[in-house]
């Protein structure tokens, strides 16, 4: 009864990786783990899951997340240049008709169409776009909202590229784990290297152009043609994405164009949180598989994916990513008073 | 004559199509995505309230005007109260109620021809070598009416005046004691009304379609860019330009090649002047 | 070469919709010299500042910098062309540490132009920079979150991001507003010490008695419009400027 101690839990918001920020020189096994495991476990998993689902429907889902992962990887580098695309489906659907017409048409074979989708794709783009790069804010998302649409029109009304539908019996992959593999290795590629370069100095410039681009501008720098360089990136990455899945499909039609490849990687990115890229990656990797499940809704899984953006946007406004990063740098103990 | 009184028609449809949500913009600077869900949702509420619920027409129009006005109202202190200050936010959100309310609606299936609102006064008339149906001459006296009357409302009533105080200068506005939430709530709640105004005048000429929902918000921000996004007369103008532009094409190539001619303009419009005809959007002309 | 004109105004103009911010404000601006540029709050200076670096396009008139006509370039060509202008309101990239702030001007195409700060190198030339400034580079301060430090770093912070550049023409608006004494007077030798580098100042300030002390001529504006240049001594003696004045403490 005579001892009077007590104890306060007190909880440190970031234990180890305080120690480890900027110590270079780690020894200890522990601390090596720490900050290994949470990158190398989900890229193991996902290079095995292909092996561990053998092929059948639920790899379809993989190659599908993997697909949106990508187009929410390029929103989630644009965003952290300051520009806010609601438009992710020009993206795909360039890419997807690029790669689709020059296989119709000419009879690339896929070693030819994947790089010039890719790269003619982001190039065309961004043309399309650099008028609009001089306005910031909504101007910008307004216009990228409604081109993949009117594209979407064009080709029906001008029945060009298959009109209504499509180009079909396109040259497939030879064999789908070379479809899943690209597919993986693209978003591994994508995640890290954004994730690099965006905390290099070219990727400090891009984010100095979203937080004040007039400073960057009084520092001497072109802030458009940066902004362009970014959109050629997150291009790239989106057309490589709509070529991958007219491949997978063998087929390129107008829904190439469709709001689903805007609103879904963006569900994604808001859900996972965005500006970390893992956020945006964990994100669609929970929703693509979530809404397979929900397959029974039907159209409504459109509007699911409203909801879950909306209330992403209330109730979790960092995302899901910097949750569960706080929480694995967190500890909780006991303190004597 | 023919391309004079189509064009009119056409341009004052797009006009109507837009003004609701340059409206909203020019106030609070909100981008009411959900613009085209709202123009969908008051036609489907009207036929709802006539059909199932047997109102008389005028009596339902009324109504569902209320009703989705109270909506956007409830849009704005349920949800943009809350994100405010974050562009990215805002846009997303209001993206994201507008793909809610247009996928339900299509869930539900109101789509089709059933689903056809009664015209105000059947028959036509003809004007020259033209037979002109009566809808079309009120649509664009409604089309009129409605410029006047916003005109007239921004610049003479004192909800009006405290709009546009918040539209040139939030901060100030805000110490003269204009309440900003209030009046940025009520703007989408104008904006929302309008929007199903705009539907009962243009719904009438064809059925509803929920695929329109999207259509008629990428008209209003067409023309909105185009014009530029919070003038009112750069709204005006960009509608007839457009509006004549297409009948124009309509008339003497194909009628497909309307999309094309939208698509052209807003790349054109881009590329000179990307802030709108008449817009002040301004891109450096700011003090720092 | 101390009598090179390094930068001509003539006649600049500039209307707000009806109101005429800066009207025909000529001068010239000899290398290596020290412009003082005052005048009463509202009377056109930052908006002088800003029509010089292309922030606000003029309505009329002409800027020669170094014999090249810069009228209404962009800003981020005439920073290129060796004109660095700091701002008067802070501005930083709040999330980033203070060193990498000056990230930004040093992979300017200027910079690489001038064979500075590759890559690797920044960072190094970056916290020299801020050292020079008095961000002691052991100390924790140049590798804090640019948003924890205090108001008086945040303007030194700035004007290291012009020198940055490496300026011909260092533009400083309002440099000291805000800044406690000591810290004005840790500055003003820095600032002496790039004018003997060879760098050339026009300074906006509301610190008179500071001011005077370093530069060699000023410009005193009101409403927009030049009433006077010279000397400080000479130009503070005018009549005009007494009026402008009137009211406020004038030295000498």
């Amino acid at each position: 009864m005579g001892e009077d101690i007590r104890y306060r839990r007190e909880r440190i918001d970031r234990g180890i990786k305080a120690r480890t920020d900027t110590i270079y020189f780690l020894s200890n096994f522990r601390d090596i783990l720490y900050l290994l495991l949470p990158r190398v476990l989900p890229v193991a998993l996902l290079l095995l899951l292909p092996f561990l689902l053998k092929g059948g429907y639920w790899e379809k889902v993989l190659f599908y997340s993997c697909i949106f992962a990508l187009l929410a990887l390029s929103w989630d580098f644009m965003a952290s240049v300051g520009l806010v695309s609601l438009g992710q489906a020009l993206f795909f659907g360039v890419g997807a008709y690029i790669s689709g017409g020059l296989n119709h048409y000419f009879k690339m074979p896929l070693s030819l169409t994947l790089p010039i989708a890719t790269l003619g794709g982001a190039f065309l783009c961004t043309i399309l776009l650099v008028s609009v790069l001089r306005l910031r804010g909504v101007y910008f998302s307004m216009v990228t909202l409604i081109l993949p649409l009117l594209f979407a029109h064009l080709i029906e009304t001008l029945n060009i590229l298959g009109g209504t539908h499509g180009l079909l019996s396109l040259r497939p992959f030879p064999s789908s784990w070379v479809a899943i593999y690209l597919a993986i290795f693209a978003v591994v590629f994508c995640l890290f290297g954004f994730r690099k370069l965006i905390n290099e100095d070219f990727g400090l410039v891009l984010r100095g152009i979203r937080d004040d681009d007039r400073v960057v501008m009084a520092g001497g720098i072109n802030i458009y043609w940066y902004k362009a360089q970014a959109i050629f990136i997150a291009g790239a990455v989106g057309c490589f994405a709509g070529a991958l899945m007219t491949h997978y499909y063998q087929f390129v039609g107008r829904s190439a164009f469709a709001l689903d490849y805007t609103i879904l990687p963006l569900a994604g990115a808001v859900l996972g949180g965005p500006g970390s890229f893992a956020g945006a990656t964990i994100g669609t990797f929970i929703l693509v598989p979530l809404s397979e499940v929900l397959r029974a809704l039907g159209g409504l899984r459109m509007a699911l994916y409203g909801i879950i953006l909306i209330a992403a946007l209330v109730s979790l406004p960092e995302g899901l990513f910097h949750y569960i990063t706080r929480k694995y740098h967190q500890f909780e103990r006991d303190v004597r008073i | 004559m023919e391309i004079l009184i189509y064009g009119i028609t056409n341009s004052i449809t797009l006009a109507l199509m837009a003004i609701g949500f340059s409206l909203t913009f020019g106030i609070s600077g909100l981008p009411n995505f959900a613009h085209g869900a709202f123009y969908l949702l008051g036609g489907i509420l009207t036929w709802i309230f006539i059909h199932q619920l047997g109102l008389p027409f005028f009596f339902s129009a009324i109504l569902s005007i209320l009703v989705v006005g109270v909506l956007g109202f409830i849009l704005y202190w349920g949800l943009m109260l809350r994100l405010r200050g974050l562009a990215i936010n805002e846009v997303i959100a209001t993206l994201a109620a507008a793909i809610v309310i247009i996928e339900v609606l299509r869930y539900l299936g109101f789509s089709g021809f059933t689903y056809v609102l009664p015209e105000f006064v059947k028959g036509s008339i003809p004007i020259g070598n033209v037979w002109l149906d009566y809808q079309r001459i009120i649509l664009v006296g409604i089309g009129i009416a409605l410029i006047i009357f916003l005109y007239l409302f921004t610049h003479r009533t004192r909800i009006g005046l405290a709009f546009r105080a918040i539209a040139q200068n939030e901060r100030t506005a805000i110490s003269l004691g204009i309440d900003s939430d209030w009046t940025a709530a009520l703007s989408l709640a104008f904006g929302s009304a309008l929007a199903v105004i705009a539907g009962l005048a243009i719904l009438p000429l064809g059925s509803i379609d929920t695929e329109m929902g999207y259509d008629i918000l990428i008209y209003a921000l067409a023309v909105g860019i185009v014009g530029g996004l919070e003038s009112v007369p750069g709204i005006v103008l960009a509608s007839f330009i457009l509006g004549f532009a297409q009948i124009l094409v309509a008339t003497f190539f194909k009628a497909q090649w309307l999309t094309v001619i939208t698509l052209a303009a807003i790349i054109f419009i881009l590329a000179i002047k990307p802030s709108g005809i008449f817009g002040k959007y301004k891109e450096l002309e700011e003090r720092v | 070469m101390q009598d090179e004109v390094i930068l001509k105004v003539q006649n600049l103009t500039k209307q707000f919709g009806g109101v005429v911010a800066v009207e025909d404000v000529s001068f010239e601006l000899r290398r290596g010299e020290f412009l003082g540029v005052i005048g009463p709050n509202g009377s056109g200076k930052t908006t002088l500042i800003n029509l010089i670096t292309g922030f606000v396009k003029p309505t009329s008139g002409k800027v020669i910098f170094q014999g090249k006509d810069i009228t209404g370039k962009p800003p981020y060509q005439i920073a290129g062309y060796g004109i660095s202008r700091s701002f008067q309101m802070v501005r930083a990239f709040h999330k980033l540490p203070a060193f990498k702030n000056l990230i930004v001007p040093l992979y300017s195409p200027r910079v690489k132009r001038l064979g500075g700060g590759k890559y690797g190198e920044r960072d190094d030339v970056a916290i020299n920079l801020l050292d020079d400034l008095g961000f002691e580079r052991d100390s924790f301060v140049p590798y804090k979150v640019a948003g924890s430090l205090p108001h008086g770093y945040l303007k030194r912070l700035d004007l290291a991001r012009c020198m940055a550049l490496r300026p011909e023409l260092l533009i400083l608006d309002e440099l000291f507003s805000g800044m406690a004494m000591s810290e004005v007077a840790a500055t003003l030798p820095m600032i002496e010490k790039f004018n003997r580098e060879g760098i050339t100042i026009m300074m906006v300030e509301h610190r008179l008695k500071e001011l005077f002390r370093v530069a060699s001529r000023v410009l005193v504006m009101n409403f927009g419009r030049k009433i006077a240049e010279g000397p400080p001594k000479e130009a503070m003696a005018k009549e005009e400027v007494q009026k402008a004045y009137l009211g406020t403490e004038v030295e000498g």
